[in-house]
């Protein structure tokens, strides 16, 4: 076993990663109960803007943010208003349903953009290491950390200092007393939805330097993102931070201690006994389901 | 008007043997209907065009089919065309077979030019040797296989290592790291590594498999920093080489002191990452799309043209196209009644042909190919840069981490000794 800080480095990256990833899906199935199994793609969708912009516009990572927030964010307002919204009360329809829509964007980028591995160019000045405590390390993976916080500063104001914020809280504790005080529900949730996709976008963006960018690169981080959410319990936000960095530090750990197939393996059998002995997760949050 | 049973089973019956007499073949095994019929000569093309694999195997059959195009547009094999039959198995070990059986039984193809996985070879495997027909593999492989009904066109692993390990423990040391995907063909090859390295008496610092299409890689990269091995032995393949090889440049490493050395890194790979990303780090092939011989440039070119000037060739796709020549070769030694899949074969054994490589020959003893091994250096530009080739072709063989075994045309034989 190495020292103790190229362990927590490598734990708070994966963890940042995962976080990114599980945000978004997070405040879809907090909010709204909706088991999003095209989450990844919206976060394949996020890595091929940016491709296509820096093709097009030979725009910087950094720049191209706002933009793919904007796009994926469109994207799955579209989805929620023409398709999820006619299975609110029927969980495993969705899951058949948004399914599907996955499928449909992976091969509709197959089809347009090609099945070939594709090259998203990392922001020039955060190819080098940087040193600190002695340790060197990838600027870029400290750039995404920054940014993993900064995303849950936001996503924190936006639910619990905004007013919109409260409308979704209120919709979530109790959708139909809501609606009798006026908050005008299929509008929250359509909003609510695009703001997780745009999440999910972005992180595509930020991940699509560091890995490659394929057609199906969604289909672990869905896999992934479900994890840290049904592990951090469903409807808190400190629940989701709290198991992104348990899995990640876990996984940085055994990797290093034997390697990464065996360290998947053991994470996700300790996924299986947390669960069984927290079944709502790390951080349970009662509300009424109506 | 309802029919009682009795006249349904006649009926039935009837039908039967009416078919089984006007078509023998369904009865009659290996009944002509012959392979050349009617001055048309069929070979199947089975390369994934969706799917996981889709990316590469593209590019294969893209190779076959203006092979067979420009055989075409010389005049065929003795006057008689070649009529491609394409099929697409969508990157499934499964439906592979289920099309070879199609293309084997149904569209009658004397050859099968196919496959990329070991898995999908494996899979067709048994409908070629059920149904004696010949399957064309131009893929790199594990070796340790001797099946009399596949010509194996792509390299084995001492073809590829046994100048690559000693130039790389003569230029960068001794100590190595063995990082692979978790499946047969790394661990082969990496079994072959410790043994070349045991004879140059390198020492393995760290030997590691991740999951297929793995792509978080710090905790590996601690490792290597951890370790200080003098080179990265990587037979990763596919997204996970493109998230390596960044990961590796963020992290501060160096390939001047660490190079990473693989044996599946190809110009593809090497457009999905970067070239700064690869710069600086090995690959052995018998073949780079940069390599310098007329052959060569003729074959980019045409392709080029063909399918899109932004496309390239790599390891897999020369012999891809280089084993439709060979079999034409083959062919073209065969008179016309006895053009069937063992003649082939047997025809086939010592053919030669100018590939883009060099001159290629396949040997009769295991129906493998004779190559020349290269080393390149990727640049920036995305091209390799060759810095050494070997001065002769190299004899294949699949068998030779097994020293009790050997291949031979009948098949693998257990030596006595």
């Amino acid at each position: 076993m190495s020292s103790i800080i190229p362990q927590i480095s490598v734990g708070l990256s994966i963890a940042s990663i995962l976080l990114l990833i599980a945000l978004g899906l997070a405040i879809i199935y907090g909010t709204m109960g909706v088991i999003n199994l095209a989450h990844g793609d919206f976060v394949m969708l996020g890595a091929y803007t940016v491709w296509f912009l820096q093709k097009q516009f030979a725009m910087n990572l950094i720049t191209t943010l706002p933009f793919v927030f904007l796009f994926v964010g469109a994207v799955g307002w579209l989805a929620e208003r023409s398709l999820i919204r006619h299975l609110y009360q029927r969980p495993l329809d969705t899951i058949l349903a948004t399914w599907g829509l996955g499928v449909i964007m992976q091969q509709a980028i197959r089809l347009s953009a090609g099945a070939e591995l594709r090259y998203v160019k990392m922001p020039g000045f955060l190819i080098n290491p940087v040193h600190f405590l002695g340790y060197e390390d990838s600027a870029y993976r400290i750039f995404i950390f920054a940014l993993a916080v900064a995303l849950l500063v936001a996503t924190y104001l936006l639910i619990y200092k905004t007013e919109f914020g409260l409308r979704m809280r209120a919709i979530t504790q109790n959708r139909d007393i809501s609606r009798c005080f006026g908050i005008n529900a299929g509008r929250v949730y359509a909003l609510t939805f695009a703001y997780g996709a745009g999440l999910a976008g972005i992180a595509g963006a930020l991940v699509s330097p560091l890995k490659s960018v394929a057609p199906d690169m969604g289909t672990s981080y869905v896999v992934d993102a479900f994890l840290v959410v049904v592990l951090g319990g469903v409807h808190s936000l400190l629940g989701t931070v709290a198991s992104s960095y348990v899995i990640g530090q876990a996984d940085a750990v055994l990797a290093s201690w034997s390697d990464d197939t065996i360290a998947k393996a053991v994470v996700f059998l300790g996924v299986v006994v947390l669960i069984r002995l927290f079944p709502q997760g790390l951080f349970a949050v009662r509300v009424r389901r109506s | 008007m309802s029919i009682d049973r009795r006249k349904f089973l006649k009926g039935t019956a009837t039908a039967g043997v009416a078919a089984a007499a006007g078509f023998p073949h369904i009865w009659i095994k290996n009944a002509s209907l012959a392979y050349a019929a009617g001055g048309e000569i069929k070979v199947g093309v089975l390369y994934s065009l969706t799917g996981t694999t889709a990316i590469i195997e593209t590019s294969l059959n893209h190779a076959t089919i203006m092979a067979i195009e420009e055989i075409n547009a010389a005049g065929g094999i003795n006057g008689m065309k070649v009529v491609p039959v394409i099929e697409d198995p969508a990157s499934d070990p499964a439906t592979f077979a289920e099309k070879a059986r199609r293309l084997v039984v149904g569209e009658k193809c004397v050859s099968v030019f196919g496959s990329y996985t070991s898995a999908s070879r494996k899979a067709v495997l048994p409908v070629f040797e059920k149904y004696h027909n010949l399957y064309w593999y131009p893929t790199l492989y594990e070796g340790r296989e001797c099946s009399t009904n596949v010509m194996y066109t792509g390299a084995v692993p001492n073809q590829q290592q046994k100048d690559l390990i000693p130039w790389l423990v003569k230029n960068f040391g001794k100590k190595f790291y063995l990082i692979g995907s978790n499946y047969i063909y790394p661990k082969e090859e990496n079994n072959v590594c410790k043994i070349l390295l045991k004879q140059l008496g390198g020492q393995v610092v760290g030997e590691e498999y991740v999951p297929l299409g793995h792509s978080e890689f710090s905790a590996v990269i601690n490792k290597f920093k951890e370790t200080q091995p003098n080179v990265i032995f990587s037979t990763v393949v596919g997204d996970s080489v493109v998230a390596l090889h960044r990961q590796y440049k963020a992290a501060g490493l160096d390939p001047k002191k660490m190079p990473m050395a693989s044996l599946t890194t190809s110009e593809d790979e090497v457009a999905a990452m970067g070239g700064e990303f690869a710069a600086g780090h090995f690959t052995s092939a018998p073949y780079f799309m940069s390599y310098d011989s007329p052959e060569n440039h003729r074959f980019v070119e045409a392709f080029k043209k063909r399918w899109g000037k932004d496309k390239t060739t790599n390891f897999v796709s020369e012999p891809a196209y280089f084993q439709v020549h060979l079999f034409k070769q083959a062919v073209a030694k065969l008179g016309k009644g006895s053009i069937t899949p063992p003649e082939v074969r047997k025809a086939a054994w010592g053919q030669e042909y100018k590939a883009p490589e060099g001159l290629v020959k396949i040997d009769p003893k295991n129906s493998h190919t004779y190559l020349w091994p290269k080393i390149g250096e990727w640049q920036t530009s995305g091209q390799a840069k060759i810095i050494e080739e070997s001065k002769e072709w190299v004899e294949p063989l699949p068998y030779w981490a097994y020293p009790g075994q050997v291949c031979t045309p009948d098949g693998m034989v257990e030596k006595k000794s």
